[in-house]
C-alpha cells in the first residue's frame, strides 16, 4: 500500500529564500508522526506543502500515491483531514453540526450519525446539541477534533491540537490522535510540547526549514538535536509516565531567534 | 418556516385591506366580487401590487443578507457593505440626471447593470482574495466610489428637479408598481436565490475558517463566487425595483439566526421570509402614518428597524464574544 505521504526532496521557497529544503520523510497508516521544532523552523509550511497549499520550488509531495498538486478538492479530501490549530468557530452551531461538516456530501441523516459517532469517540455526545460558542475551549477543541475524525480520511493532519489546553486536555487529545491510528490511519501531528511529543511513534524535528532528525522519541530527541533544534541542554528522561522532557535553556546562541 | 410564512401571509393581506383610503364593509364585499369596481380597484390595482412588490423586495434583501453574513463570517455584513446597492444606485441616478427617467424601464435596466458591474468586480477579486476581511474592505471602498459620484451628480446637476427626482428614488419606495415590474424583477431575483441555495452548503462550511473550508473537498472558489453573484443579483433586482432600502438585509438574518441554531445555511429562507414581512410592514405604515408627504419605504426602515435592530444587538451580542 502506498505511504499515507510521501514527501521526496520537497523544497519551498518565499522570496528566494528557502522555508523547507530537502525534506524526505515517508508516513504510513498505523502510526502518529510528531513534527517538532523551534518558531519558525519551517513547521506550517511542511504542512502547507503535504497538504498541497504550498508551491513546490523542487521535490514531490504525494498523498495516498497521487500528486498532491494534481488531485481535485473531493480528491484530496478523501486522501486527508486537516485539523487547523486555530479554533476560532464563526456562528455558535450546535456540536454535532459542526462534527459533520467532516462529511458535507453525506445525506443529512448520515451526516449526522456520522457526526454523532466522532462526538462518541472524543465524549461529547452528551453534548451534541450545545452550542459551541458556549463551550470551554477543552469542549470546542474536542467537538472540532470530532469533525476531523468525522471525515474518514485515512491520514490526519493536526497542528498544534495542544495548543491552549490544560495538561489533562492535551493528554486526551494525543490518546484520541493515537486512537485513531490504532484504527488504521495515519497521523501527522505538530507540537511544541516535547513530553507530549514524546508520546509519538516517530518524531520529525526541523530545524530551519531542514529535516535535522526523524525516528523514535528517544533518538530524535537527542541531546545533540535538542541543544541545535531548540538551543536545550537537556535529555528525555524514563519514567513510570513515559518520556519526560528534563532540559534547561542554552543561553548562549538562540535567543535572537525568538 | 410555517409560521413565518402565516405571518407574511397575514401582513399582505392587512397591506392589501389596510390603506388610507378607509373602506366600509359592503365596500371590501364588493371588491372581492367585482375587481373592476371603484373599491376593487384599489386593493387589487393599487395595494396588492405594492404589498408584493415589498414583499419580494425585501425577502430578495433578506436573503443577500444572510448569505452575506455567511459568506463574510460577519454579522454587520448586508447588501450595501459590498457596494453593490450603492453602484446600482449609481447606475439609477446616471440615467435620471441624463434626462431618461421617462424611458420605460432605463431607471431598472441601469440599476441592474450596476449592481451586475459590482457583482462582477467583487466576484473577480473574491477568487483573487480569500479573506473575508479583504472582500468588505472592497466593498466598502466601491460603496465610497458609487456614493461619491452619486453625490456629484447632485453637485453638477443644473435642474434641482432631477437631483430632486435622484434623491426620491434613492429613499427607496415601492408606491405606484405594478404586477408587470414584479415579473420583471423575478428573473435576476430567480437566478440570484437558486445560486444563495446552492453556496448554502458552502456557508456552513465557513464557518471553521477559509483554511479548513479549502481542505473540506467543497468546490469553495466556485461555492463562494455564486454566493457572491447570487447577493448581488438579488440585490440589483431588489434596488432597481424599489431603490436603496437599507436595513431590511441587515436586521432579517438576525431575526432568525435564533430560530435555527445560527446555521448560516438554514437561515436563508427564513431570513427571505422574514425581510418580505419587514418591507410589507413598513411599507403598509408608510402608507397610513398620516404625513403631508407620503414618508418614504428607506426612511420607514430605518426609523423603526434600527431600535429594533438594537434590540436584536443587545441579545445577541453575548453569542458573539468567544
Amino acid at each position: 500500500m502506498s505511504a499515507a505521504l510521501e514527501l521526496t526532496g520537497v523544497r519551498v521557497e518565499m522570496e528566494g529564500r528557502p522555508i523547507l529544503d530537502e525534506v524526505t520523510l515517508a508516513i504510513h497508516r498505523g502510526e502518529v508522526v510528531g513534527l517538532v521544532g523551534a518558531n519558525g523552523s519551517g513547521k506550517t509550511t511542511f504542512l502547507r506543502a503535504a497538504l498541497g497549499l504550498a508551491a513546490l520550488a523542487g521535490g514531490e509531495a504525494r498523498l495516498g500515491g497521487s500528486l498532491v498538486g494534481r488531485l481535485s478538492p473531493a480528491r484530496r479530501a478523501a486522501l486527508v483531514g486537516y485539523l487547523p490549530q486555530e479554533r476560532r468557530i464563526g456562528w455558535s452551531l450546535p456540536a454535532w453540526r459542526i462534527a459533520a461538516l467532516g462529511a458535507p456530501n453525506a445525506p443529512p441523516a448520515q451526516a449526522r450519525a456520522i457526526a454523532l459517532t466522532a462526538l462518541g469517540k472524543v465524549g461529547m455526545e452528551a453534548h451534541a446539541e450545545r452550542g459551541v460558542l458556549a463551550m470551554s475551549g477543552g469542549e470546542r477543541a474536542r467537538v472540532l477534533l470530532a469533525r476531523l475524525l468525522a471525515t474518514g480520511a485515512p491520514f490526519l493532519v493536526a497542528d498544534e491540537p495542544d495548543a491552549g489546553l490544560d495538561p489533562d486536555a492535551q493528554r486526551l487529545i494525543m490518546e484520541l490522535l493515537r486512537g485513531a491510528a490504532e484504527e488504521g490511519r495515519a497521523v501527522l501531528v505538530t507540537l511544541h510540547d516535547l513530553t507530549l511529543a514524546a508520546a509519538c511513534d516517530r518524531l520529525a524535528v526541523l530545524n530551519a526549514g531542514s529535516l535535522a532528525a526523524l525516528g523514535p522519541p528517544a533518538e530524535a530527541l537527542s541531546p545533540a538535536i535538542l541543544r541545535s533544534a531548540f538551543g536545550l541542554e537537556g535529555c528525555l528522561l524514563p519514567t513510570p509516565a513515559g518520556l519526560v522532557l528534563a532540559a534547561a535553556r542554552v543561553m548562549d546562541g538562540r535567543r535572537d531567534r525568538l | 418556516m410555517i409560521i413565518l410564512s402565516l405571518i407574511l401571509t397575514l401582513a399582505l393581506v392587512a397591506a392589501v385591506a389596510v390603506g388610507e383610503t378607509g373602506l366600509t364593509g359592503p365596500q371590501y364585499v364588493q371588491a372581492l366580487r367585482d375587481p373592476g369596481s371603484g373599491a376593487g380597484e384599489i386593493l387589487w390595482a393599487i395595494r396588492a401590487p405594492r404589498a408584493v412588490a415589498a414583499a419580494l423586495v425585501g425577502a430578495a434583501l433578506g436573503l443577500a443578507g444572510a448569505v452575506l453574513q455567511g459568506l463574510l463570517r460577519n454579522p454587520l455584513a448586508d447588501p450595501a457593505v459590498l457596494g453593490v446597492s450603492a453602484i446600482s444606485a449609481l447606475g439609477a441616478a446616471l440615467v435620471i440626471a441624463a434626462g431618461l427617467a421617462g424611458v420605460a424601464w432605463a431607471i431598472e435596466a441601469a440599476a441592474l447593470v450596476g449592481a451586475l458591474g459590482a457583482g462582477a468586480v467583487l466576484v473577480l477579486l473574491a477568487a483573487r482574495f480569500e479573506a473575508p476581511e479583504t472582500l468588505i474592505l472592497f466593498g466598502v471602498s466601491l460603496s465610497a466610489l458609487g456614493g461619491a459620484a452619486t453625490a456629484l451628480i447632485f453637485n453638477l446637476s443644473p435642474s434641482p428637479i432631477a437631483a430632486g427626482e435622484v434623491l426620491s428614488w434613492l429613499l427607496g419606495s415601492v408606491a405606484n408598481r405594478d404586477f408587470g415590474d414584479a415579473a420583471a424583477f423575478l428573473a435576476p431575483a430567480a437566478l440570484g436565490a437558486g445560486l444563495c441555495a446552492w453556496s448554502a452548503r458552502g456557508l456552513r462550511m465557513l464557518t471553521l475558517g477559509q483554511e479548513t473550508a479549502a481542505l473540506s473537498g467543497l468546490p469553495m472558489a466556485r461555492l463562494r463566487a455564486a454566493a457572491v453573484a447570487g447577493a448581488a443579483l438579488l440585490t440589483g433586482a431588489a434596488v432597481s425595483m424599489a431603490g436603496v432600502i437599507g436595513f431590511v438585509g441587515l436586521a432579517a438574518p438576525h431575526l432568525t439566526r435564533g430560530l435555527v441554531r445560527d446555521d448560516p445555511a438554514a437561515t436563508l429562507a427564513p431570513s427571505a421570509l422574514a425581510g418580505a414581512i419587514l418591507l410589507v410592514l413598513a411599507d403598509l405604515a408608510a402608507r397610513v402614518i398620516p404625513t403631508e408627504q407620503e414618508l418614504k419605504l428607506g426612511v420607514v426602515t430605518a426609523l423603526f428597524g434600527a431600535p429594533l435592530f438594537a434590540l436584536v444587538a443587545w441579545r445577541a451580542g453575548r453569542s458573539w464574544r468567544a
